[in-house]
């Protein structure tokens, strides 16, 4: 593998007699989202202050791009930081300075810029992160989305090829925590920075991340993809993972991957062979024109409305769901063979179009910020799966099969 | 059975008796070296914030602590300076009038001023009008982690924040102390020889023939050296606000807006000893 971009090596630190971080090792790749969980208090922003140079370690050695900080010039730890910037946890934005002024600021004191370029670059930023109507406004006049938002485009103006968030979605509703999460994925693709995140959010990071570290009493026990760390085999996944899903089931309403995973096994050991059970996919098609038209919020208030009208639905006779994708949510009907699945599925088809449709759009309507209007359509497929075959083969089949079962056109207008 | 040994040193006691005895010592001996670290550090943040003036884009900076720590302090300034020339004016009258003397009212209310009133007075009003907001401010930007985001910007908190404050006191100090001056000769000018009938030329021809140059460049001097002691210390307790023992969040910024406003006064006294002593 390549040399990572950012290595820890054996790195310990103290606070008095109390040792938060005990000889730590961590790699960190060029290019790759980066998830660090852990439980709070276990020290992992503690890391982040050690990657940008606000903490030195006790003991060990920080890497970067191979070569220890320790032996590097003044002038080349200088060049190694300013390609970093941070997030912080709570913004830490600048409460005398306006949105404008929040954003100017690193590049009217690290650079020598005329204001011209400068306003262009801001006004690119804010534009970007959908501020526009915010310019002039001071952070204390923001809600908690527009701070994050302009914590990010303050974090992105000298353009860094790498970035530092601190817990991003801490102190952000279900729908919030959606948004921000895909607007740092949107983010990394656009600019391609190596993104280093701090959160608890599981399983939803997962969705954004390449690479997994798992920090536990003080040290990291895992680094891995997503799909490597559900085979993980440690205390690490009883007492934290598993907790931490437990409460995304609770302020979602929908099975995290992995805990759905865990039930559909569960169903099919307590099935006799030649059992049968149902799948259907739910697609929700035109979420990148309520991206595109109305935020990001409004689009993950209506993905999110339609995963909970869809649990309410299918809960009642048993099913379990689960977001797959940005716009999809599967669910399992357990006890369903096909036939049954067609018949609950056109009542299903009967309520969404009479009103789940609607529940949709009125989710995307609370966050809307714009009088833009937008089509979209959503679609369902069943399958049919017996206990020997992969639920994602089962999947796949469900979504080969879909059909349009509801469509709201140009909705604004209603 | 319960029996007492006799005769034989008990170790754990003695050490018990010994380590009382050393407690006030060791009390004494930590306070003084935390004031000694406490006061090296002060100095190379002094010092530091000073050699960041000169580097650019700094003046917009100063000319901003300048309008706020000297522009906007000049109507209490005159307030103070007024009503203090008037009170001297006045003690000074009823005093020197006993002995037939009153004819050095403007000389004494003019010395008084120049060599002592003006700075101090100048430097506690500063003191509890911009000190105590630097004070603040800064301890809120610590601990909201905006000095952190700073660092993280690769902007240095002592040139961005600290040093125009430290430069723009020292800029404004001795502008406002003669003002300070001027303002309170005036206000002598006004009980002396308007309220109490003074001759108008006995007033000024004392003062011009009693102040020396010498007079008005020691209490300038001293209003440099209040300027360095306010802006450092009040600068100083609200950038390491986060660092206090006694409290966090912002109770440790209120107790470091206190501090700086009670150890710069003090200081003010203190030094304003030793200087006058050294100039005098």
């Amino acid at each position: 593998m390549n040399t990572p971009l950012i290595e820890f090596k054996d790195v310990t630190k103290r606070f008095g007699t109390k040792t938060i971080l005990d000889r730590v090792n961590l790699q960190i790749y060029e290019g790759e989202v980066t998830t660090i969980i852990g439980l709070s208090g276990a020290g992992k922003s503690l890391i982040l202050k050690h990657i940008i140079g606000l903490l030195k370690p006790d003991e060990g050695s920080i890497l970067f791009r191979g070569k220890p900080l320790a032996e590097m010039k003044k002038s080349e730890i200088a060049t190694s930081f300013a390609q970093m910037s941070y997030m912080f946890q709570d913004n830490a934005l600048f409460d005398s300075m306006t949105v404008y002024e929040n954003i100017a600021l690193p590049l009217q004191e690290t650079t020598n810029l005329k204001k011209v370029e400068i306003d262009r670059r801001v006004m690119a930023r804010i534009e970007q992160t959908e501020l526009s109507d915010a310019v002039n406004k001071f952070p204390a006049e923001l809600s908690g989305g527009m701070q994050k938002r302009l914590a990010l485009a303050r974090a992105l103006i000298t353009d860094p090829r790498i970035v530092l968030f601190d817990e991003p979605t801490s102190g952000q509703d279900p729908v919030r925590k959606n948004a921000i999460l895909s607007m740092i994925a949107h983010y990394q693709r656009k600019f391609d920075f190596t993104a280093i995140i701090v959160s608890h959010e599981i399983p939803d990071v997962y969705f954004i991340s390449n690479r997994i570290l798992a920090l536990y009493d003080g040290k990291i026990v895992f680094q891995g993809t997503p799909e490597e760390l559900e085979k993980f085999d440690h205390p690490f996944q009883d007492e934290v993972i598993n907790s931490l899903e437990g409460l995304q089931k609770e302020l979602t309403g929908l099975y995290s991957k992995r805990q759905f995973k865990i039930m559909n096994h569960a169903h099919l050991k307590r099935r006799t062979i030649g059992g049968n059970y149902s799948v259907a996919v739910f697609t929700l098609e035109g979420l990148n024109s309520i991206v595109t038209n109305l935020g990001y919020d409004a689009a993950h208030a209506a993905i999110q409305s339609m995963g909970l009208y869809i649990d309410k639905h299918f809960g009642a006779i048993g099913g379990f769901s689960t977001r797959r994708n940005s716009n999809e949510v599967v669910t399992v009907m357990p006890y369903s063979d096909i036939a049954d699945a067609e018949n609950i599925l056109q009542d299903f088809t009967k309520d969404f179009q009479g009103q789940g449709i609607r529940d949709i759009w009125a989710g995307a309507r609370q966050q809307l910020t714009s009088a833009n209007c937008v089509d979209f359509t959503v679609l369902a497929g069943i399958a049919q799966g017996q206990p020997i075959a992969e639920i994602d083969s089962v999947i796949e089949s469900a979504k080969s099969n879909q059909k349009e079962i509801g469509r709201l056109r140009c909705a604004a207008e209603e | 059975m319960a029996y007492t040994v006799t005769g034989q040193k008990h170790p754990d006691n003695e050490a018990e008796r010994l380590d009382m005895l050393l407690r006030p010592f060791s009390i004494i001996g930590s306070v003084v070296i935390g004031w000694v670290n406490k006061l090296g550090s002060a100095t190379l943040f002094l010092f530091l914030s000073l050699l960041k003036t000169f580097r650019p884009k700094q003046l917009s900076k100063i000319i901003h602590q300048l309008y706020y720590i000297g522009a906007r302090s000049t109507t209490i300034i005159m307030l103070v300076s007024l009503f203090t020339g008037m009170v001297l004016g006045l003690q000074s009258h009823h005093a020197l009038i006993q002995f037939g003397a009153q004819g050095a009212v403007g000389t004494l209310v003019a010395l008084s001023l120049i060599r002592e009133l003006g700075p101090v007075l100048t430097a506690i009003m500063i003191t509890a009008r911009a000190g105590s907001a630097i004070s603040a401010e800064i301890g809120i930007q610590r601990i909201s982690e905006q000095i952190d985001a700073l660092h993280t910007m690769r902007i240095d908190p002592l040139r961005y924040l600290i040093s125009p404050k430290i430069t723009a006191a020292i800029i404004s100090f001795p502008i406002l102390t003669t003002l300070f001056n001027l303002i309170g000769i005036g206000g002598g000018y006004i009980s002396g020889v308007l309220l109490l009938g003074l001759n108008k030329g006995t007033y000024f021809h004392s003062i011009q023939a009693n102040v020396q140059m010498k007079d008005i460049s020691d209490g300038l001097i001293k209003s440099l050296v209040f300027a360095i002691i306010v802006a450092t210390v009040c600068c100083y307790q609200g950038y390491y606000a986060h660092l206090r023992k006694d409290s966090r969040g912002a109770k440790a910024v209120g107790l470091a807006t206190t501090s700086a406003v009670v150890i710069s006064c003090v200081l003010i006294l203190v030094s304003d000893y030793i200087v006058t002593s050294l100039l005098i």
